[in-house]
């Protein structure tokens, strides 16, 4: 494929998310109903910084404890520390490693899914190792590498990649060796066309729609298995608060304070549940027949 | 390999050269020359020798070896000359599509040879095969599956010309709009995407891109199978202006004894893999001396209740190729089998100029055409 042959072409965008398509979307329920729900929780992540009351580590030994009420409608912790800005700044780090996760998910579940579905010598060994990741329960495999690498962003990220990757990979295998058989494929080779042009032309625009479902599923997981590893002392540093932490840290006070955790808690089920019904909304809507099982 | 000039790039200029090449073959009726026999003055455009394809099955989890094997084409050879129409028919799984794709060198064959044009193109790679590949296209039968639902129409059709290499992106535009004039599409819908077409135009569409790049030889896969009737009429007639014009062979493969009566002027005959005859189509329509296409014209239904059908019916199902029967591979269903069909495999042989049957007692089965014919 020359330079010349991907410039004046249409946008990738444009090519990727035909207009019929978004609008049979914004009529599904639970597609919107899940825009909602994460757009809200992204967007006051997003905007943690200008409408946090406090800073989120800023102590105030006189407010120890204190249950939600109109100054501090989500409490305060054992120190004093606002939980608004402590939610607000902790969805910030949360859906930061989510949205790592889903990246490296969609570079590396998509190089190793086209490579196994589309040159068949490859696909035995990669999806032997794929199975192998795969025997290992989810959260079990993270907590397993989280622990060899020591706590930190970073590891959190490299251990959820490792357990999720693999399933993004599988679905697109799957898509890649159904759009492989297909006769434009055949009419591309007749043609003359490479294996690059045919996979990066013909066959992977093809097999977007199961990946953006799978994404979207990888992101709500991935929010999850974050606020287990934080849970277990293996996420990031403590002083940063993502969910998982402030849950780890109200454990101690359940009794006392259970706003401690509930708060958190309630961010993580919204932040999920909306990811969720946004994927199974795609999924109506692009791909009918696919069921993942992340 | 020599630089043959059909091989070399852009085999054939533009305009009248279709014309010209008509000249260089006869119309059917009266070409004589590209019969067997004569081909060695003027090689045909294509010759296929022994063609074979066995398709492994392989079982085992981590070392995998071959449990058993498809033997989807065995030993096939025929010859399409210039301007010609070869018609392959056979029931549904009897290696057609197979044998089309393997002279295209979409599949590779497990033994055998492709000539094109008298040259050996059946080890040709990289660029080699990238440059015959402007010569050879194909037609696919489902005109939904052929044609990318992310392209538009214009870079659909243009495809070969951009893979071939050679044309300025202005003079794809030019092309673009050229064929879907040729194909009879409105060259103002080359902008829209395939899903805004009908079946039918989808399929000259598929024609469109199968001429971008000014071949010699298309295979029409099943090309008009899975179109309404009124359609399939039309398209026949567009791949027969095509050839006119532009001067093509076809390898027109399909089910439909009617659609490759009406367009061939040759048919091959195949039953599980092999070839069981070859004739003109007006000796292989009137007077077929296989058992086998004998029985498929007989299973023609027949207007009229009078003219009662005069030769076996097929009974039995084709045997899986998995497992063809020893010998003739036709013996199970066949009326006049004796024992020598359970032993020995009958080689395709000349009866007459033109006319192969692979039967052992081909002399035998003339008289009257059946009542279909």
């Amino acid at each position: 494929m020359s330079a010349a042959d991907l410039a004046g072409r249409p946008g990738l965008l444009a090519r990727l998310t035909p207009g019929p398509a978004v609008r049979r979307l914004l009529r599904n329920r639970a597609f919107v109903a899940g825009l909602l729900l994460f757009g809200t929780v992204a967007i006051l992540a997003l905007l943690a910084p200008w409408i946090s009351p406090t800073d989120p580590n800023r102590m105030a030994v006189r407010f120890r404890f204190r249950e939600p009420s109109w100054d501090f409608p989500f409490g305060t912790d054992n120190l004093g520390r606002n939980m608004v800005s402590r939610v607000l700044w902790g969805g910030r780090l949360s859906l930061e490693i989510g949205l790592w996760v889903v990246m490296l998910n969609a570079v590396f579940g998509v190089v190793l899914g086209a490579a196994a579905g589309y040159f068949r010598r490859l696909d035995g060994p990669l999806m032997r190792i794929a199975d192998a990741l795969m025997a290992f329960p989810a959260v079990l495999l993270a907590i397993g590498i989280a622990a060899a690498l020591g706590p930190s962003v970073a590891t959190v990220v490299i251990a959820l990649s490792v357990v999720y990757v693999p399933r993004t990979a599988r679905v697109l295998r799957a898509s890649v060796m159904v759009v492989r058989e297909q006769d434009y494929v055949q009419a591309a080779r007749a043609a003359g066309a490479g294996d690059g042009r045919i996979l990066f032309r013909h066959i992977l625009p093809n097999c977007m729609a199961p990946l953006i479902v799978q994404l979207s599923f990888v992101f709500a997981y991935a929010i999850l298995s974050e606020a287990v590893l934080s849970f277990l002392g293996l996420g990031a540093a403590p002083t940063t608060p993502s969910w998982g932490i402030l849950i780890a840290e109200g454990r101690s006070y359940i009794r006392e304070a259970a706003w401690l955790t509930v708060v958190p808690g309630v961010a993580i089920a919204t932040t999920v549940l909306g990811l969720n019904l946004l994927g199974d909304g795609l999924r109506d809507v692009l791909d009918p027949r696919l069921k993942v099982d992340a | 390999m020599s630089a043959r000039a059909p091989l070399s790039p852009n085999p054939s200029p533009p305009g009248g050269e279709g014309s010209a090449l008509d000249a260089a073959s006869p119309p059917p009726a009266g070409g004589r020359d590209r019969e067997r026999g004569s081909t060695a003055t003027t090689p045909p455009l294509l010759e296929v020798r022994g063609l074979t394809k066995h398709f492994p099955i392989r079982a085992g989890a981590i070392v995998e070896r071959e449990v058993a094997r498809v033997r989807a084409v065995d030993d096939v050879s025929f010859t399409v000359a210039r301007g010609e129409t070869l018609g392959l028919v056979g029931e549904s799984g009897c290696g057609k599509s197979t044998t089309g794709r393997l002279v295209l060198r979409l599949i590779e064959p497990t033994a055998g040879t492709i000539l094109f044009d008298g040259e050996d193109v059946t080890g040709l790679e990289g660029a080699a095969l990238r440059r015959l590949r402007r010569s050879m296209q194909i037609v696919f039968q489902d005109p939904y599956g052929a044609l990318n639902p992310r392209m538009t129409v214009e870079e659909i059709v243009v495809e070969p010309l951009v893979v071939q290499g050679g044309t300025t992106r202005a003079d794809m535009g030019r092309e673009a709009r050229r064929l879907m004039d040729l194909v009879g599409l409105p060259a103002a819908h080359v902008t829209r995407h395939p899903h805004e077409f009908s079946g039918g135009q989808r399929q000259r569409i598929g024609i469109a891109r199968a001429i971008a790049c000014r071949p010699r030889f298309v295979v029409c896969d099943e090309a008009v199978s899975a179109l309404d009737v009124s359609v399939q009429a039309q398209i026949v007639n567009l791949l027969q202006d095509l050839q006119k014009e532009l001067g093509l062979s076809y390898l027109f493969i399909a089910h439909d004894l009617a659609v490759v009566r009406h367009i061939s002027d040759r048919v091959a005959v195949m039953y599980l893999g092999n070839l069981v005859e070859v004739a003109d189509k007006r000796t292989l329509y009137t007077a077929p001396r296989h058992p086998y296409p004998q029985a498929l014209l007989a299973a023609v239904p027949v207007a009229h209740p009078r003219l009662r059908r005069t030769r076996p019916r097929l009974t039995g199902e084709v045997p899986s190729p998995l497992d063809p029967p020893p010998g003739c591979r036709f013996h199970r269903r066949c009326s006049l089998a004796e024992d020598v069909c359970r032993t020995e495999v009958p080689a395709l042989r000349d009866l007459a100029p033109g006319h192969a049957v692979a039967c052992h007692f081909a002399e035998r089965t003339g008289g009257p055409p059946p009542a279909a014919a």
